[in-house]
């Protein structure tokens, strides 16, 4: 236990002393007059905010982002997965998709999104539209190229066992490809709270990018940071928490890289 | 156990490395292939386990010409190969899980400990010696079942030293082994220490030399005058070819 906490002090301890710095100075230049408290409201009032808005933001407005947050990611991680592994297996879908994907992702996000409002209505599915959209990508990239990796000679050797094509994937495909997986999964995860945000903020009734935009058009500040602070937290956790997945079903697979 | 009748090979676009090359091991032998590097011994090797296809002329393995030939014989590549995320069991275990077999672990256990890796069953291979990962190895291609082995330099990435040792270990070995063994090395030494015949590869066709040492053999016979003096013949014939 004790060596457990000394190594998250060495890991983590530097990092919180900087954040305990910075919110200081934040507070003490706002409190000492020198920006006003609706362009940068100082941590203590963000915190107050949040403590009364607290029924509203988590038992409301939290709540409904994380739902959409979690369908988007659910349904990128399926479609996801399955598209990235039937890239790799059929050049067909590979050669129809993949400039699709591409294209997918440069145009502008904010720019599509009021056609998903459009055809998805105010309802969740439109956010859920705009997490997928984004989440989407990252997902399909990393399994396609985890696919690819290398992994020839495992393959060979493999073949001269008599091992067939699913035999390698299941045995050599899969584990190399996991790490590159996960990173994906890493990425995907955190873009789709952005996702919902944006969705949010185009159209709907609930969730905190949605009430980060009403208290902005009434100019408080103070509310509009205490939903950042929770997206972010919500981000943090959703990060650890596929972190926490890697960890375990990586511990062998990186050896000896 | 293996021949291989007038095989012609060429990768595409280049000369062919092979033309009508005859070779032969019998049910219990220990054959070498010794050759300089880019002779094709790998390539010869790819073609047997059925990774490649000859252009012309057949392989037959237990008297088969004909059909697949992956999977009928035990295959172990020049690097060792062995699975960084496997244990060293799993990784023995692996050519059984491909068939869809399942092995007695006590059996199992009993070639771990005659290959000197009992103790390490749930070790990885990075926490293996360069040794006992050959070993390993070698473990997997014996766990395939199958009677011809084709070893690709397994102990070319060794030290002089661990080198000698797998050499008297293999040669103890050998005896309750019951396989076949086609061998690829760059050392004439021990070519001609372990094999009872040795083919020489890199000329027009290829060369079979009888290696005339009586079996039961110990590493220690690498000192005697007789086996300086078949060493001293083989690279004659070697420097005739060239």
């Amino acid at each position: 236990m004790k060596i457990k906490w000394k190594k998250w002090m060495a890991d983590y301890g530097l990092f919180l002393l900087v954040v305990i710095c910075l919110v200081s100075i934040w507070e003490w230049v706002v409190r000492a007059g020198g920006v006003p408290s609706f362009i940068l409201p100082s941590p203590s009032s963000i915190w107050r905010a949040l403590v009364e808005h607290r029924d509203l933001l988590l038992g409301e407005h939290l709540p409904a982002t994380l739902i959409e947050v979690l369908i988007g990611f659910g349904l990128s991680l399926a479609g996801g997965i399955l598209f990235g592994v039937g890239m790799h297996f059929s050049n067909l879908l590979e050669k129809i998709f993949y400039p699709f994907l591409v294209i997918s992702q440069t145009v502008p996000l904010i720019a599509i999104s009021p056609i998903f409002i459009l055809w998805f209505g105010y309802s969740i599915w439109s956010k859920v539209a705009v997490t997928f959209l984004i989440a989407f990508f990252p997902i399909v990239v990393s399994t396609y190229d985890g696919l690819k990796a290398g992994g020839d000679e495992y393959r060979e050797l493999l073949r001269t066992m008599g091992a067939g094509r699913w035999m390698m994937f299941k045995k050599i495909q899969i584990p190399m490809a996991l790490p590159s997986v996960l990173s994906g999964l890493k990425m995907a995860v955190v873009y789709s709270v952005t996702g919902a945000t944006i969705g949010e903020w185009l159209g709907a009734s609930e969730g905190l990018g949605y009430f980060s935009r009403r208290m902005s058009g009434n100019l408080q500040a103070d509310a509009v940071f205490a939903a950042i602070f929770l997206l972010s937290i919500m981000g943090i956790v959703l990060f650890l928490t596929i972190s926490f997945v890697e960890n375990r079903l990586l511990r062998n697979v990186t050896r000896g890289r | 156990m293996l021949s291989i009748n007038e095989l012609t090979y060429a990768f595409p676009g280049t000369g062919p490395i092979f033309q009508k090359i005859n070779l032969r091991v019998e049910p219990g032998e220990f054959v070498s292939v010794i050759g300089p590097s880019g002779s094709g011994k790998s390539t010869l090797f790819k073609l047997i386990t059925g990774l490649l296809e000859p252009d012309q002329g057949e392989i037959g393995i237990k008297g088969v010409y004909l059909g697949a030939r992956l999977g009928k014989v035990g295959y172990m590549p020049q690097k060792d190969l062995l699975l960084p995320w496997r244990t060293v069991l799993d990784n023995v275990m692996l050519p059984l899980e491909v068939e869809g077999r399942r092995g007695s672990l006590p059996e199992v256990q009993k070639w771990l400990s005659r290959f000197g890796l009992s103790g390490y069953e749930k070790a990885f291979p990075d926490e293996l010696s360069g040794g006992m990962r050959q070993r390993a190895a070698f473990l997997r291609t014996i766990m395939t079942g199958k009677e011809l082995l084709l070893l690709d330099e397994p102990f070319g990435a060794l030290d002089a030293l661990t080198k000698r040792n797998m050499h008297s270990w293999l040669l103890g070995l050998w005896e309750e082994l019951q396989k076949t063994v086609l061998f690829i090395t760059h050392d004439l030494e021990e070519a001609i220490l372990l094999s009872d015949r040795i083919y020489l590869l890199g000329g027009p066709d290829v060369q079979e030399w009888k290696v005339g040492l009586s079996r039961p053999r110990n590493s220690e016979q690498i000192y005697q005058p007789e086996f300086i003096e078949l060493r001293r013949e083989l690279e004659r014939l070697i420097h005739h070819e060239n």
